[in-house]
């Protein structure tokens, strides 16, 4: 049973963390729980078709359709996140200000919280079709009884919302004056980390051939393993083992994002041209 | 998602060179009753090999090594092809995730 949680545990933690940041990045946007509720639910029927599917995926692209599947969906991530962080930059400071009334704003954070949903939806998804895959292992080789097996996947993924849970209510403790910024920062490095995951997969794939050297290797300090590498490389796209061509598009990741936050991130204030020059 | 193009050109030039390496000798790992065998595999170092992993069991496996920065999943009753390297001299671990026990190394001389 233990193992049945340790398992699970471990493909909850990524979509857990990623729900608590999501729930806090989105405060005080309307209708946001139903949002992300959307997005689970749809990443957990998704999980279901690809568990089903996952031979013909596998088999799919010369035996390569499983690394391009995660990386046309860690990269539609990626983007989603990015959409989001640049509405933010744009908006972020009326809801801030409590000014959510205002149409525009709401309308435009429904279109951000369909980008977040799609989000959440990929990162159950993800792990989810795991989680089925691993479950219905057990469950064909008879080696755990349903009812250790069931306990133990449900005990895993009560400690994977624990631990969105926890996040979240970690992030509601910062003032509301930094806790866009914050959140910003933390869907950035998401991002960015996400990035450097479909790098890895490109490599794996053998379509990315070029700086597939390993940069530096800290497995020592902290393992790709370990609990604490697992939560590091959710957060911020840690691995014990990067290759260069990860660590460059990663950086390149957060350029990106933060270029494309200044160069849209004004929106157009009339009421406020004046005093802003001033200011 | 231009990048996207780049694909089908970057497989068939894949294909080009899976044909152009097909007398590169083939290596397999065998996943059977959760154990795999050969317990290591030994490749030469500073080269790209292509190591076929068959799955014989009737349950999935995720083929995971942290040190080859690989995973893949292989259904039940099905192979995968996982490539690695070029790697230095030393011994790559890899694990089944779905089962841990099932483990085994990669040694490159």
């Amino acid at each position: 049973m233990l193992a049945t949680l340790l398992i699970v545990f471990r493909e909850v933690i990524e979509a857990g963390l990623i729900v608590g940041i999501v729930l806090a990045a989105t405060r005080a946007v309307p209708a946001r729980g139903l949002w992300v509720g959307y997005g689970i639910a749809s990443g957990i029927a998704g999980a279901y078709v690809v568990a089903v599917f996952a031979s013909s995926i596998s088999a799919a692209m010369e035996g390569v359709g499983q690394e391009l599947f995660n990386v046309a969906i860690l990269l539609a991530a990626v983007v989603m996140l990015t959409w989001h962080n640049v509405w933010m930059a744009r908006h972020g400071h009326q809801i801030a200000m409590q000014m959510k009334s205002v149409g525009e704003a709401v309308a435009a954070g429904r279109r951000s919280l369909a980008a977040l949903a799609i989000v959440v939806g990929i990162a159950v998804l993800r792990e989810g079709s795991e989680i089925v895959l691993f479950l219905y292992g057990i469950a064909l080789s008879g080696s755990d009884t349903a009812v250790t097996m069931a306990t133990g996947g449900l005990l895993g993924l009560i400690l994977g919302v624990a631990l969105g849970a926890v996040t979240y209510f970690g992030l509601l403790r910062i003032s509301n004056r930094y806790l866009f910024t914050v959140t910003g920062w933390l869907i950035a490095l998401l991002a960015a980390g996400m990035a450097s995951q479909a790098v890895a997969f490109l490599e794996q794939a053998q379509i990315v051939t070029s700086f597939t050297q390993i940069v530096w290797d800290t497995s020592g300090f902290i393992s790709d393993g370990s609990m604490m590498g697992k939560v590091l490389h959710t957060l911020i796209g840690y691995t014990a083992r990067p290759t260069g061509m990860q660590f460059i598009v990663y950086l390149a990741t957060l350029a990106g994002i933060f270029t494309l936050m200044r160069l849209f991130g004004h929106a157009p204030q009339r009421h406020k041209t004046v005093t802003s020059i001033t200011t | 998602m231009k990048k996207f193009l780049i694909y089908p050109a970057a497989i068939s030039s894949l294909l080009l060179f899976s044909a152009a390496t097909a007398h590169a000798e083939d290596y397999v790992i065998t996943l059977k009753d959760h154990q795999f065998s050969p317990k290591e595999l030994h490749i030469p170092a500073g080269q790209k090999i292509k190591v076929t992993v068959k799955n014989m069991d009737s349950t999935p496996a995720e083929f995971e090594s942290h040190d080859l920065n690989r995973e893949k999943i292989i259904s039940a009753n099905s192979e995968a092809i996982i490539f690695v390297g070029p790697v230095d001299a030393g011994s790559y671990h890899y694990f089944d995730e779905f089962h841990p026990d099932a483990q085994g190394s990669i040694v490159a001389k």
